[in-house]
């Protein structure tokens, strides 16, 4: 199978983040940058896909210049090439029009597959795959934890709510969403690494793609979320916090 | 048609909670408006939930109806629900945002060249939706400033479950024109996987881990804690998507819910996704050494510290006063 495996490059998780002078977003300069946690899942189902069935893998990513880290590490981990959507105008875009972005790149490729990560860590709009597959006219299922190919398209495993699941059967080419933790993650060889240098990766621009940055919603104004509830800090050092603790645990909550 | 339409979801023929939010929320956003709020029932049998639904809406209640959507499907929803709001183009729709609707919503706003402004936690003037960004770090306020509907979607518990003008609404039924070849993915039962051995809703002391323990190697810390308290030891998810602890110990919207007297979230930093699990708990101590981790936002005591420092402390001074 041809499988192409969109990738969203994200703030890395233990990054302080700021809010920026305008109001509208974080501050992205001194940033650390990492794959989207579900995007990993999603390249390793791709990866294993391939293994067992043959075929190839390409990446496919939208962003500036440092998204390049974000698809060496992907071509590092196993993925054949990529191609890179170069853009900065991302800000002025919703998740339809980065979906636009990524339909006219992937649709030349006529892919068996498109696998998306089920939501990015950083918007969050978990919306782009599900999108995507609209605008590719396939059928799509997503929160998936486990892909198998069959003889006649797909069998998939969809997480639902509270430990529930269900098993979908559908055609290829498809559009599917994968929720994290169906498989183990592979960390990239030094070989890999190595080999990655040499594998091709396109850039295209969005006029090149024919898509210019549109938004029918839009993100106005960002902030921190105020406290719901008065959370009584525990000052001191570890031990004298510990002790703290440990009295309120004894005579208010009683349960020591 | 104009005006707010709620969008209700029913599972083995009935109407869970958090559809009776979004009805709220849509009642709400309508009152602010000065716009009808209407709800949608889709299935192939829904007569007598319309009826449970009328007596608790205004406006009208429609009952998208055919044979091919008794099941769910992507495909047979969406479609459904576009030719439904083609006919005449509403002004806002509310969905509850479940699973069901973020694998359709996405692609039935698509296909009307609209986004949905999903998991909304709050509405106010303009209207302007607040939702989560970074999970739960920050707000982001969105508009729709465009033409045509704006879809939304609101979160568990976001809303409360009160009907603003409860007025026994009309009911009428809508036939899609659906072919079962338009219908392209097969879908199988429900099921659960192989039955549990830990019960976490019956423990009374919870000690919960997350991705700050870092590595699997250091799991014996918390467990320590957990043995010294006396409590039940759970998770994250991350924790038990890398296979360090089994799922059945994992709290949260895809885990188990929880509500013992005491839950020490220990390297947790608090997305809705986790709280939903154990929000119910009588009190909450987070560790976590970043003071603007989401987990405070619940917690009735919080240490901001490294775990690595706090819980062997916590441990030893436990184990002194049950001595
Ligand atoms: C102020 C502001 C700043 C923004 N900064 C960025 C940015 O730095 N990077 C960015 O991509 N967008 C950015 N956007 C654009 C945009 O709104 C969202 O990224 C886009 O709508 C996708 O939504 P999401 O990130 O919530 O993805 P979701 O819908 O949650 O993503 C689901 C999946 O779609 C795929 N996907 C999503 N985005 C991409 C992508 N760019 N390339 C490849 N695959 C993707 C991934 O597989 C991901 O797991 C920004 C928007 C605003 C308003
Ligand atoms: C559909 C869906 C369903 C989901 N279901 C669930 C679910 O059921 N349960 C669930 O938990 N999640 C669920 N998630 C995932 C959820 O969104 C979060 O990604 C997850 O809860 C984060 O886990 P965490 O808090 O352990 O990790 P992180 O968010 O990475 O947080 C780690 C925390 O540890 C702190 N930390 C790091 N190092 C230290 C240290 N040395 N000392 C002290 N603190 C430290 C950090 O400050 C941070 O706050 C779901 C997501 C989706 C999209």
């Amino acid at each position: 199978m041809k499988i192409i495996v969109a990738i969203k490059q994200v703030p890395e998780r233990d990054a302080q983040v700021r809010i920026n002078a305008a109001g509208k977003w974080i501050e992205e300069t001194d940033l650390q940058w990492a794959m989207n946690e579900s995007d990993a899942y999603a390249l390793e189902e791709a990866l294993q896909l391939k293994e067992k069935g043959g075929g190839e893998v390409v990446v496919v990513s939208a962003g500036p210049e440092r998204v390049g880290s974000t698809i060496r590490e992907a071509l590092a981990k196993g993925a054949d090439r990529a191609i890179h959507i170069d853009c900065d105008d991302l800000a002025q875009r919703d998740a339809l029009s980065v979906a636009r972005l990524l339909a006219e790149a992937i649709k030349p490729e006529s892919p068996d597959l498109v696998l998306t990560g089920l939501q990015s860590d950083d918007l969050g709009y978990g919306q782009t795959g599900v999108i995507l597959a609209a605008l590719l006219e396939l059928p799509h299922a997503s929160l998936l934890l486990h892909v198998e190919q069959t003889s006649t398209g797909l069998h998939v495993k969809r997480e639902l709510e509270e430990g529930w699941f269900q098993n979908i059967e559908l055609p290829t080419p498809a559009v599917l969403t994968i929720q994290s933790g169906g498989s183990k993650l592979r960390y990239a060889t030094l070989m890999g690494i190595k080999r990655a240098k040499t594998k091709e990766v396109r850039r295209v621009t969005p006029a090149e793609l024919g898509v210019p940055p549109s938004a029918v919603v839009v993100l106005d104004r960002i902030a921190q979320p105020q406290k719901q509830k008065s959370t009584q800090i525990l000052p001191g050092s570890p031990k004298e916090a510990a002790a703290a603790l440990v009295e309120k645990l004894k005579f208010e909550v009683r349960v020591l | 048609m104009t005006g707010v339409w709620i969008v209700l979801e029913q599972r083995e023929g009935s109407i869970g909670r958090i559809s009776w939010e979004a009805l709220a929320a849509g009642q709400q956003l309508a009152a602010q408006l000065n716009l009808t709020a209407n709800a949608v029932l889709i299935g192939s049998q829904t007569e007598s939930l319309a009826a449970e639904v009328a007596a608790r809406a205004s406006g009208k209640v429609v009952r998208v109806e055919h044979p091919l959507l008794a099941a769910y499907t992507a495909d047979g929803f969406s479609l459904a629900l576009e030719q439904f709001f083609r006919a005449d183009a509403p002004d806002y729709v509310v969905f509850p945002h479940t699973y069901q609707v973020r694998d359709y919503a996405p692609a039935l706003a698509a296909r009307l060249g609209q986004v949905l402004i999903g998991d909304v936690t709050g509405i106010g003037e303009g209207p302007v939706f607040t939702r989560q960004l970074l999970q739960g770090r920050l707000n982001g306020s969105y508009r729709h400033p465009g033409s045509g509907p704006c879809f939304i979607s609101v979160q568990s518990g976001a809303f409360r479950a009160e009907p603003v003008a409860p007025d026994a609404a009309e009911v009428s039924v809508f036939t899609p024109v659906l072919d079962a070849a338009q219908i392209r993915t097969k879908p199988g039962t429900p099921f659960r996987d192989s039955a549990q051995t830990v019960d976490l809703g019956s423990a009374s002391l919870i000690v919960s881990v997350g991705r700050g323990i870092k590595d699997a190697e250091n799991l014996p810390l918390v467990q320590d804690l957990a043995t010294a308290l006396g409590a039940e030891l759970a998770a994250s998810r991350p924790i038990c998507d890398n296979g360090w602890l089994p799922m059945e110990r994992q709290v949260g919207s895809s885990g188990q819910t929880v509500s013992p007297k005491l839950y020490v979230a220990v390297g947790i930093s608090g997305a809705i996704q986790h709280l939903v699990g154990m929000k119910g708990s009588q009190c909450v101590v987070a560790i976590n050494k970043d003071p603007d981790a989401p987990i405070f936002e619940v917690a009735d005591y919080g240490i901001v510290g490294d775990l690595f420092d706090v819980v062997p402390a916590l441990t030893e001074a436990v184990k002194a006063a049950k001595q």
